[in-house]
């Protein structure tokens, strides 16, 4: 319970730095990705400010033994470059550009109870399903 | 520095904290993607932080919009079916992918994952490209 507690708070105080940072404005993504137009550079900052934080409170807090709501870490440790990897990045970018939503701003929009967040945001989940079972019949990330 | 920055440079600050909040409590990885993909496939005992996390961005949502409206503006119009399109190959790559902006860009990039660092130079120069093309073509309203 703890934990879940943890993560609407975790959750809450995300939102508010994607709407603060302007990431919850399509427009201003797209804007970003548009270097070889009228680039805006200012979004750079969200993930300057967000990994100079992480970089060094990740650090401090793998030194505790465990985090404090769970009995181990469940932090990812792969490490090859798969073909998945790479071609899911890639397709990734391609919507993230057509549409100027990658997955938390999209939730967070949600609040705005307009149409655009919520058509994307079933289509987002409907091609999650999609990929889980292509992934079922051909292994694509193993 | 014009204020877009100074914005985007505070909440990027308040994104890493709310990331090394979830490591802290709960020894995970912020990766808004991930957490979801986890939701459509519910295992016992590893959902409720799942969906009350999804909640909690919801209701920052809800709060940013009754403090500012702005924070949701969507100056142009987009095409339902871009948007359609846009949300099945976001759903399918960042699945695909194993990470989104947050799990690879943030997360991934702040404890140095090689995975992590690849994933986020495609997606980024994939978007950029991505972007260029739809400029050439009309795409945008």
């Amino acid at each position: 319970m703890k934990n879940g507690l943890a993560a609407f708070v975790v959750g809450y105080i995300f939102a508010l730095g994607l709407g603060l940072s302007g990431m919850t404005q399509p427009q201003k993504v797209i804007g970003f990705l548009n270097l070889f137009g009228t680039w805006d550079p200012s979004l750079i900052f969200v993930m300057v400010g967000a990994i100079l934080v992480h970089f060094v409170t990740y650090k401090i807090i793998r030194k505790k033994k465990s985090p404090l709501f769970s009995s181990h870490w469940h932090v990812p440790t792969k490490k090859e470059i798969t073909p998945a990897l790479v071609v899911g990045s890639a397709l990734f970018g391609v919507g993230w550009g057509l549409a100027g939503y990658c997955p938390g701003p999209v939730v967070a929009s949600l609040a705005s109870f307009e149409e655009g967040p919520f058509l994307f945001f079933v289509s987002m989940i409907a091609g999650m399903f999609l990929f889980r079972e292509l992934d079922k019949r051909l292994k694509l990330t193993k | 520095m014009s204020q877009d920055w100074i914005n985007a440079l505070v909440g990027g600050v308040i994104i890493g904290v709310s990331v090394s909040l979830m490591l802290l409590w709960n020894g995970r990885v912020t990766g808004i993607s991930g957490i979801i993909n986890g939701i459509l496939s519910p295992v016992r005992g590893d959902i409720l932080w799942r969906g009350l996390f999804v909640a909690g961005l919801f209701f920052g949502g809800l709060t940013l919009r009754l403090v500012n409206p702005d924070f949701f503006s969507m100056t142009k119009s987009a095409n339902n079916w871009s948007t359609v399109v846009a949300g099945l190959l976001v759903g399918f790559g960042t699945i695909m992918g194993s990470g989104c902006t947050s799990g690879h860009g943030v997360c991934g990039i702040s404890r140095m994952s090689p995975r992590s660092l690849v994933a986020t130079v495609v997606f980024i120069t994939a978007g950029v490209l991505a972007v260029a093309l739809f400029n050439w073509v009309g795409v945008y309203l």
